[in-house]
């Protein structure tokens, strides 16, 4: 059944129809619709969960941990400076081997304080263990929830996964989605059955301590899961596309790419901007196509190198730097094709930082700035002449 | 172990020093749970000492997640194991040493009790951050002797009273908080025993000695425990329902010379031109003797 | 070393460290006076005091024993000593 609704409502009714048992979340803007409609439901009884209200998204993070170590399914929901709080939980969830689902709404990070959209946030966290999922499409954001706990609670995995979806762009903007058949979301995601969990009917000890002699070996375990996890992702969305007829995962989408002389790289709802881009522009004859990174984490190199290996010039956008150095996608891109021969020039850009509008004028820049040459970091629309004042004063 | 317990919640053969008082403290409180707990640590010497991998002392279903969040992991699990319909499958009891409790850990603590989650949260005051090198922290008492507020030309020690965090925790309507010591073991048991018939969040503190961080002998560590609460450094009490009650008195209260006299971390104290000091700390004691009514 | 995801440990499998190894003197228990008050074996912070109340005679656990000496210093009848560990 096709509806109109909001994306956070979309994100809600995903999380209901998979049944956490636990529910612990902080408020923060733009999350707070998805974290308020799931309170809602709670509170009608149309969703069975324990809704923990916490005193920060520190504790929201270590509810939701004690909640997965004790055999749960549970879900949290966060942003920008919330993500950045929970950091250290994250990157202890994932050490755990604990599939945790949350939903990181994309919202840049402060300072200075910006409540709008870019991808600053979740791309912080790369490094964390996470599996890391970008919706295009509030479609997506729905679809993309159901197969992280696939994903996430499959003993080949066992690690948490991130719905990234853009804030207000994505959550706070009414689309049509197809809703999701509880009979389906039953058949395609059984209850959680943990490898380990918190019980005196067996006890076991969580969190150990790891001396130089195997913390090594415990890491590259998590390494391991990860790179397996790249075909249970494409497993996963396949069964998904089999059950409810569309196919909304796996790890990278191909738009136009195959014959592209220049391939744009993006993830996240600029996405859909580009690909109107690509539509027009091949109207115009320009041999322009989109290669859309869906898992970021783990990162898809065979498949990226695959699909950019007869293109001339990439042009990498993302909504996101890491500032001292080039930007984070383009970085893990250029590492990627480094050894391959004659392969495309990459030039990177950093577009939409701070919910910064990016018109379908700023992507045909970019399209006509690579076709010109290499670069290696170019910031788009940037207000030059208030950057010249600034340097003046 | 215990004769009247047939079960062992921490088996032999961990790391703890010599006569380490929290370890007993750990020990004593949990026999006295008994084995249907599913228990929370902070970072500190408990988890440290008892479960190197791939060595695990726990006998009880066991997890150590931070230094900082031990009630809010205590806190899901135990909404996990109602959401679970498994609520009486275990009781949920969380631990922290002082610095994970009343520095750290205050906010996490504070939320757990302010929600009412149905967890005992058991605060082993060792009155430093000993597993880092004894650090002081917001348990640290007056004037003691820490690497971070240490004893020189011009000053004498850490120069803040304890964070009153019975009373905190009573503040946010705990139904059961307590202060014990294993100074009197079996008022440990005692009173873990009798937290655990109430519903909601309870907190114990329990005074740990420290050895190593206090300095004093492997074999005092019960004497000067007791020492603490005879002189009224460290009183003794409970509050039921938010009222004072079950405080330990004294007839013939010690002065304060008596417990700082056994500790190396107040050694600077005995000398003459610290009297003043002494003074204070005898102030701090008349003051909690005076505010609990320990005097007979 | 057999590895499990997320470094999860077993119950009790610290027993096979011999603590004991640590000690420099180790409680003799005399069990002439004891009255059976169980002090010693609730103060043992090992948790390696056991006996019988009724019997009125208590032991420790040489394997782990750390001679930290809190039995001898808590016994209200002295009926604990300690003695020099001479290996």
């Amino acid at each position: 059944m096709r509806k109109v609704m909001e994306g956070s409502m979309a994100v809600a009714e995903a999380v209901k129809a998979c049944k956490p048992h636990l529910i612990s979340a902080y408020p923060i803007t733009p999350q707070t619709h998805i974290v308020e409609f799931l309170a809602s439901m709670v509170a009608d009884g149309q969703l069975n969960s324990e809704f923990v209200n916490v005193e920060s998204e520190f504790g929201a993070a270590s509810v939701v941990l004690g909640g997965s170590a004790a055999g749960a399914r549970v879900y949290s929901a966060t942003t920008s400076q919330g993500l950045l709080l929970m950091n250290e939980v994250l990157y202890n969830i994932a050490g755990m081997r604990l599939p945790v689902v949350i939903c990181a709404v994309n919202r840049a990070v402060s300072a200075p304080i910006n409540i709008w959209n870019d991808q600053q946030d979740s791309i912080s966290v790369r490094d964390s263990g996470w599996i890391q999922l970008y919706a295009e499409n509030n479609q997506d954001a729905m679809d993309l929830h159901v197969q992280a706990y696939r994903i996430a609670e499959d003993h080949r995995v066992l690690l948490p996964v991130m719905v990234c979806m853009d804030g207000f762009v994505l959550t706070h903007t009414f689309e049509p989605v197809e809703l999701l058949d509880q009979e389906k979301v039953d058949k395609f995601l059984p209850p959680y059955k943990p490898l380990f969990h918190l019980t005196p009917k067996q006890p076991v000890t969580m969190g150990m301590f790891a001396g130089p002699d195997c913390y090594m070996e415990f890491r590259y375990m998590m390494q391991q899961a990860m790179e397996r996890s790249a075909a249970v992702i494409e497993e996963v969305a396949e069964e998904f596309a089999r059950i409810f007829g569309r196919y909304t995962g796996g790890l990278i989408e191909q738009y136009q790419v195959e014959d592209a002389d220049t391939v744009l790289v993006s993830m996240g709802s600029l996405v859909e901007t580009i690909k109107d881009v690509v539509d027009a522009e091949r109207a115009n004859g320009r041999k322009v196509g989109c290669l859309k990174i869906r898992a970021y984490r783990p990162f898809p190199a065979k498949q990226i190198r695959q699909a950019l290996s007869r293109a001339k010039r990439v042009a990498v956008v993302e909504k996101c730097v890491s500032l001292g150095a080039t930007s984070p996608v383009a970085a893990d891109v250029k590492s990627c094709l480094y050894s391959t021969t004659g392969g495309p020039e990459v030039s990177s850009f950093v577009v939409g930082l701070g919910g910064r509008d990016i018109p379908t004028d700023t992507i045909r820049a970019i399209i006509d700035q690579v076709e010109t040459g290499q670069t290696d970091l170019t910031y788009m629309d940037l207000q030059t002449d208030w950057l010249e004042e600034e340097v003046s004063a | 172990m215990s004769a009247q317990a047939t079960f062992s919640p921490l088996a032999p053969g961990h790391a703890a020093c010599t006569g380490c008082g929290e370890i007993l403290a750990v020990r004593l409180a949990l026999e006295a749970a008994g084995p249907n707990v599913i228990v929370t640590c902070a970072t500190g010497c408990v988890e440290v000492t008892t479960t190197r991998y791939p060595q695990s002392a726990w006998n009880i279903p066991f997890i150590h997640s931070l230094f900082e969040n031990s009630a809010a992991v205590a806190s899901g699990i135990q909404r996990a194991l109602a959401a679970m319909g498994r609520e009486d499958e275990a009781k949920v009891i969380a631990m922290g040493g002082d610095g994970g409790t009343a520095d750290i850990g205050i906010g996490c603590l504070s939320g757990m009790l302010e929600r009412g989650d149905d967890v005992l949260y058991l605060c082993f005051d060792n009155e430093a951050y000993m597993n880092t090198g004894v650090q002081r922290s917001g348990l640290t008492p007056f004037d003691a002797n820490t690497s971070t507020t240490p004893v020189g030309k011009v000053s004498s020690g850490n120069q803040t009273r304890k964070k009153d965090m019975p009373w905190i925790a009573a503040s946010h309507g705990a139904p059961y908080v307590a202060v014990a010591t294993p100074g009197y073991p079996r008022d440990i048991e005692r009173k873990v025993q009798k937290a655990l018939t109430f519903k909601g969040p309870k907190y114990i503190q329990v005074h740990s000695p420290c050895p190593l961080g206090w300095r004093f002998p492997s074999d005092k560590t019960i004497e000067v425990a007791k020492m603490a609460a005879e002189t009224a450094c460290y009183p003794i009490f409970e509050i039921v329902n938010g009222e004072l009650t079950g405080v330990r008195k004294l007839r013939n209260r010690k002065p304060v010379t008596e417990y700082l006299k056994m500790q190396g971390r107040f050694r600077h104290l005995l000398r003459p031109e610290a009297a003043e000091e002494v003074a204070r700390i005898q102030a701090i004691a008349d003051e909690n003797a005076k505010r609990y009514g320990i005097d007979l | 070393m057999k590895l499990t995801p997320g470094a999860v440990g077993m119950p009790g499998t610290t027993s096979p460290n011999r603590t004991g190894d640590w000690r420099v003197s180790y409680p003799v228990f005399h069990n002439e006076k004891c009255g059976g008050c169980r002090l010693c074996e609730m103060a043992c912070p090992e948790g390696c005091v056991t006996g019988d109340p009724k019997a009125k005679h208590f032991e420790f656990d040489p394997y782990y024993c750390k001679g930290c000496g809190i039995c001898m210093a808590v016994c209200p009848v002295n009926d604990i000593e300690m003695a020099q560990e001479n290996r």
